[in-house]
């Protein structure tokens, strides 16, 4: 702790017109920091050593000594400065620790099961070891896209509604019901989806177009709300140049406003898409699981990611660890499924934004 | 082309609020009518008022009537859009599509309205309304390259350019150069004089230099105070206006002792 006392040594106070502060060297503060971690660690190790408790004692005892010695050395306002920094950088530990966790672990777990075999097969007649998620695989991605299909002609076309038409009670009664629709419990949805079909096709129907329905009911009020926030920020100048032109209203919004929002519809329907890619709740209620391969979601159960692991894991047979291992994989497999939505919304937003050339 | 507007007992409402009243005027064809007055005296308003673009907004409402060449333009039977396709419309801050090039830009006034053209039509009626913006010689190497790409000034004629490019018996230029500097202006303001022979322009300005230097006829619009309606105080020929005006408030606002 002795460096704290090292000082930037001060140019003529004379002649500077900028007061020259007092201020600890560069490194100080980190190294100041990781003497309270090492202290935290020997305090820790009192009690009988243990990483959660090193991390905890050892952020509070850098903190500590970070903020006195730039109290002493450098004054309040920096010491301020520096306990606030300490302070959001451990927040934004605390909310790395998670992520960084749930991602270890299933990569731990989910990357015993992660070869062609569970790409290829499908549980068809799979008792014990062996088998895959071929066929949830392609479930999950039916399901979704079928509720793509569904969701985003009805969610656009209710932003486009919203922001270029709608005026007065008609508008407020449907911002207010799709902010209800987005708080809609999923298990919910799945119990409307299917009543719906139930009603309408008897008891003993089964589908893959159910989990659709239910997906769609979760995912319409992400589309409108992303659509709507994106085609607010298309500036009224562009639509205002048009109208000037001549050009009629519905020609304007089909030709001016969606192409300079082009890309931020992109994002928003694909994230909306990744939010409902791993529901479970739903689709469990509706399409269920079968061990085999349906490409048809329009007749019989089809198998979904989601809640193949759900059974994998609830479920095992005899040979317990195999059905483990194929749960974490599924797990894995799904969570590669948003990253890669995620990465392609991100793609989206950058090859579509308007290009300004300079 | 170029074609005379009337206007009688013009009111201008947002909602119930009245922003401008009363207005008798006679905009003559072929020369530069100049707007000037204090801000939020109803000089935009009136000009959006024009070409109908004023009702874009909700709420906003017109009473009286505006006459061009005989057909009342707020008649029952009248197409706003068909009204704008008449008298085109230039804007305060510069404002090409993003999404399309310098190219398209241009003729977006007819490719938005799906008007088919042969590719060498489409490419005379670039060259030529460049040209008529002034613009021509400065982008004619990077057609393809997003309007956003050029200067403000160079935008505000883009904006000209395809304003003209549809080929308006008037145009309405809402303080076209506030946001640009003295020499884009001085360019902007060379062009307005070589438009006028072709079109009817009117153009509301704070710069009443500007005013002087391009217009023929000069209205000033006051307002008694805040909440009150904006009115068209006085209407004359420009030198009269700023020689000798009619008005005492006129002479007050041209002189500066006024706001």
């Amino acid at each position: 702790m002795s460096t704290t006392t090292q000082l930037r040594p001060t140019s003529s106070p004379g002649q500077d017109p900028v007061r020259v502060e007092r201020r600890l060297p560069r490194f100080a503060p980190l190294g100041l920091f990781l003497a309270g971690i090492a202290l935290g660690a020997g305090l820790s190790a009192l009690t009988g050593f243990s990483v959660t408790s090193t991390v905890i004692y050892g952020v509070i005892l850098g903190t500590l000594a970070v903020y006195v010695a730039s109290r002493a050395v450098e004054g309040r306002r920096k010491a301020t400065d520096r306990l606030v920094t300490s302070l959001v950088t451990t927040a934004f530990g605390i909310a790395m620790v998670p992520l960084v966790s749930l991602v270890y672990t299933v990569l731990d777990r989910g990357l015993a099961r992660l070869d062609a075999d569970f790409f290829s097969a499908s549980m068809f007649r799979v008792v014990g070891e062996g088998g895959g998620a071929y066929h949830a695989i392609i479930g999950t991605l039916v399901i979704t896209a079928l509720a793509t299909v569904i969701s985003v002609p009805i969610g656009l076309l209710t932003a486009i509604y919203l922001v270029e038409y709608g005026t007065g009670r008609l508008k407020k009664a449907i911002t207010f019901f799709v902010d209800v629709m987005t708080g809609i419990p999923s298990i919910v949805a799945g119990l409307f989806a299917f009543a719906l079909f139930t009603l309408l096709f008897g008891n003993s129907f089964r589908a893959g177009v159910m989990g659709a329905v239910a997906l769609s009911v979760l995912m319409i009020p992400v589309v409108v709300r992303s659509c709507e926030e994106v085609l607010k920020l298309v500036p009224n100048e562009l639509r205002e140049a048009s109208y000037a032109l001549g050009v009629p209203k519905w020609r304007t919004v089909v030709k001016v406003v969606l192409p300079t929002a082009i890309a931020g519809l992109g994002t928003g329907i694909t994230l909306s898409v990744a939010r409902v890619i791993g529901e479970t709740a739903p689709l469990l209620i509706t399409v269920g699981l079968i061990t085999g391969t349906n490409l048809n979601p329009f007749d019989g159960r089809m198998a979904t990611l989601p809640v193949f692991a759900y059974y994998q894991l609830t479920q095992p047979g005899t040979a317990t660890q195999a059905f483990l291992d194929r749960a974490w994989t599924a797990a894995l497999v799904l969570i590669v499924f948003v990253m890669a939505l995620n990465i392609l919304a991100r793609l989206i937003s950058r090859f579509f934004a308007p290009k300004t050339g300079r | 082309m170029a074609k005379r507007i009337e206007v009688s007992d013009l009111n201008i409402f947002y909602g119930n609020f009245k922003a401008v009243e009363g207005v008798n005027v006679s905009i003559e064809p072929r020369s530069i009518t100049a707007l000037i007055g204090p801000s939020g005296c109803g000089k935009s308003t009136f000009l959006r008022s024009l070409n109908r673009m004023h009702e874009v907004l909700p709420g906003a409402r017109v009473e009286g009537k505006v006459v061009m060449d005989g057909q009342d333009l707020y008649g029952s039977d009248v197409d706003p859009v068909n009204v704008r396709r008449q008298i085109g419309m230039v804007f305060q801050r510069p404002n090409p599509f993003p999404t399309m090039s310098i190219y398209d830009n241009v003729i977006a006034g007819n490719r938005l309205n799906n008007n088919r053209m042969k590719k060498s039509d489409t490419d005379d009626l670039v060259e030529k309304s460049l040209k008529g913006a002034n613009l021509w010689n400065e982008v004619k190497d990077r057609l393809d390259r997003p309007g956003s790409s050029l200067s403000g000034g160079q935008q505000q004629r883009l904006c000209i350019a395809r304003a003209i490019a549809v080929e308006p018996d008037v145009l309405l230029m809402d303080e076209p150069c506030s946001a640009l500097d003295p020499i884009s202006t001085l360019a902007i303001e060379d062009l307005m004089a070589e438009l006028k022979e072709r079109f009817t322009i009117v153009i509301v300005t704070h710069n009443m230099q500007q005013a002087a230097r391009v217009s023929e006829q000069t209205g000033f619009f006051n307002l008694n105070g805040v909440g009150q309606p904006g009115r068209l105080i006085e209407f004359n020929p420009t030198e009269k206006i700023f020689s000798n005006p009619d008005q005492k408030a006129t002479e007050d606002y041209i002189s500066g002792r006024f706001g």
